[in-house]
């Protein structure tokens, strides 16, 4: 059974809908008891990063939390701020991330940008592998993914890294550690690669 | 590299989608559903759905054709129309939708773009601009209530200062709107989109007079802008998106294939 996180932020019917599309069997969780009940679980997330961090904390579920991912290893999927917020810290805001996957969360720096500035980086972006992972079966790297966000993952570790795309530089996209997967892309919006994507995550 | 997007719009009256020329007389084109799944699998980056009679009205709209959308395509898209305050946008965002647009409303209030953005963050902020080229003063101007012709106004606003004035207070993207151009398809306004691109700091999105696949070669080429959207031209069958996607990507514009 996959759990979506349900911590008062995030799209957890997008994510509903593709799993109930692809007959998987999931539940939106929001309590600890609820958590502790599932194998999997998705951390959705938008907005902004303290924003996110306080509402996890207060949500009653964190300790349980990283008791399954940390010593569990049960296996986990970040989405965007989802993603951001497993950082150490943040140049967004000053509360402490979750510090799953060692690294800061920092804005894309417009100045490297050869066309007009533009944040967010808005729209379909091409992603390229630097692991070789299940996860990513069945990708078509042509087509991208959708990304909204001004922040990015930066890894302290390369080993860390699992896809990078370009825009004001290349930036990782992705991150993997053990049990621990985090993307800035949007899955839930991005057609048949994301469908793939959280049907390979769910077959890990 | 980030890909331009084509956006289909889908003007939404009642529940059923409609295409108006220069923002008149209305004809329904058909039910909202299978139109953007349609359009989803024909390759669209991106769907916008505009409630027009909303903001007009003054009336609270049944936007549960929202959570519907929501639950049969997977590609992001925007709603507009009548979202007035914090709460609107938060039942539209938690319906499914990705982004909320606000137009007239934001010009009544414009504290409204501030309180989006702290609340939900800048990416889900779009602010829709309606944009009039006024041949008297020579100036490109802002109306507001242009979903009902019997109540569309001229503001105080020049486009190019209410385009600063947004981005101040939080906008996440800005989608100008040339009523000069809308639904006549002689082109998109490459002039004023090309002003208003010097000006913006966040994605720009050109609405108003695509007719043929050459002037959305001529809108990414010679504007800049992020993405392109249209309705009557893919409604009608007049553009199929592939063959567009497939001439934007001969013509060396950065296209998802």
């Amino acid at each position: 059974m996959i759990g979506i996180v349900d911590y008062g932020l995030g799209n957890i019917s997008a994510f509903a809908n593709i799993y109930k599309q692809l007959n998987i069997p999931f539940k939106a969780v929001k309590s600890a008891a609820e958590i502790q009940a599932v194998d999997k679980l998705i951390l959705p997330g938008v907005g902004a990063f303290d924003y996110a961090m306080q509402l996890l904390n207060g949500s009653g579920m964190r300790e349980v939390l990283d008791d399954m991912v940390l010593n569990q290893k049960v296996p986990v999927l970040g989405v965007c701020v989802g993603m951001q917020i497993m950082a150490n810290s943040s140049e967004e805001g000053i509360l402490a991330g979750l510090g799953w996957v060692d690294g800061t969360v920092r804005k894309i720096d417009i100045t490297k940008l050869s066309h007009k500035p533009t944040i967010p980086h808005m729209g379909w972006n091409q992603v390229r592998p630097k692991k070789d992972m299940e996860v990513f079966a069945g990708i078509d790297y042509e087509q991208g993914f959708y990304f909204l966000h001004s922040y990015y993952f930066s890894a302290d570790n390369t080993n860390d890294i699992l896809a990078v795309a370009e825009y004001a530089g290349e930036f990782s996209c992705a991150v993997h550690k053990e049990n621990i997967y985090g993307f800035q892309f949007h899955p839930e919006k991005s057609l048949l690669n994301g469908v793939t994507l959280l049907k390979n995550f769910a077959n890990l | 590299m980030l890909a331009k997007r084509l956006i289909p719009c889908l003007d939404v009256r009642d529940g059923k989608v409609v295409k108006g020329v220069q923002f008149r007389n209305h004809e329904i084109i058909g039910d909202i559903v299978p139109l953007a799944q349609r359009y989803a699998e024909a390759g669209a980056d991106e769907l916008v759905f505009y409630d027009i009679t909303a903001s007009s009205d003054g009336r609270v709209v049944d936007k549960s054709w929202v959570r519907r959308i929501a639950e049969v395509i997977d590609i992001p898209f925007c709603v507009a129309g009548g979202i007035k305050s914090v709460a609107d946008a938060g039942k539209i965002l938690e319906m499914g939708a990705d982004k909320v647009s606000i137009n007239s409303p934001a010009l009544s209030n414009p504290q409204l773009i501030a309180d989006l953005n702290a609340t939900f963050g800048q990416q889900c902020v779009v602010i829709g601009i309606d944009s009039f080229f006024d041949v008297a003063s020579g100036q490109y101007q802002v109306y507001q209530f242009t979903g009902d012709e019997t109540r569309t106004q001229k503001t105080q606003w020049l486009t190019r200062d209410w385009v600063s004035e947004v981005q101040r207070l939080g906008a996440g993207e800005i989608v100008l709107n040339c009523m000069n151009q809308d639904g006549v398809r002689q082109g998109y306004d490459i002039a004023q989109l090309k002003t208003i691109r010097d000006l913006c700091k966040v994605p720009l999105i050109a609405s108003g007079g695509a007719g043929t696949m050459q002037h959305f070669t001529e809108v990414f080429q010679q504007a800049d802008v992020d993405g392109a959207l249209a309705a009557s031209v893919f409604h009608k069958g007049i553009i199929q998106i592939s063959e567009l996607k497939a001439k934007l990507i001969a013509d060396g514009i950065s296209i998802r294939p």
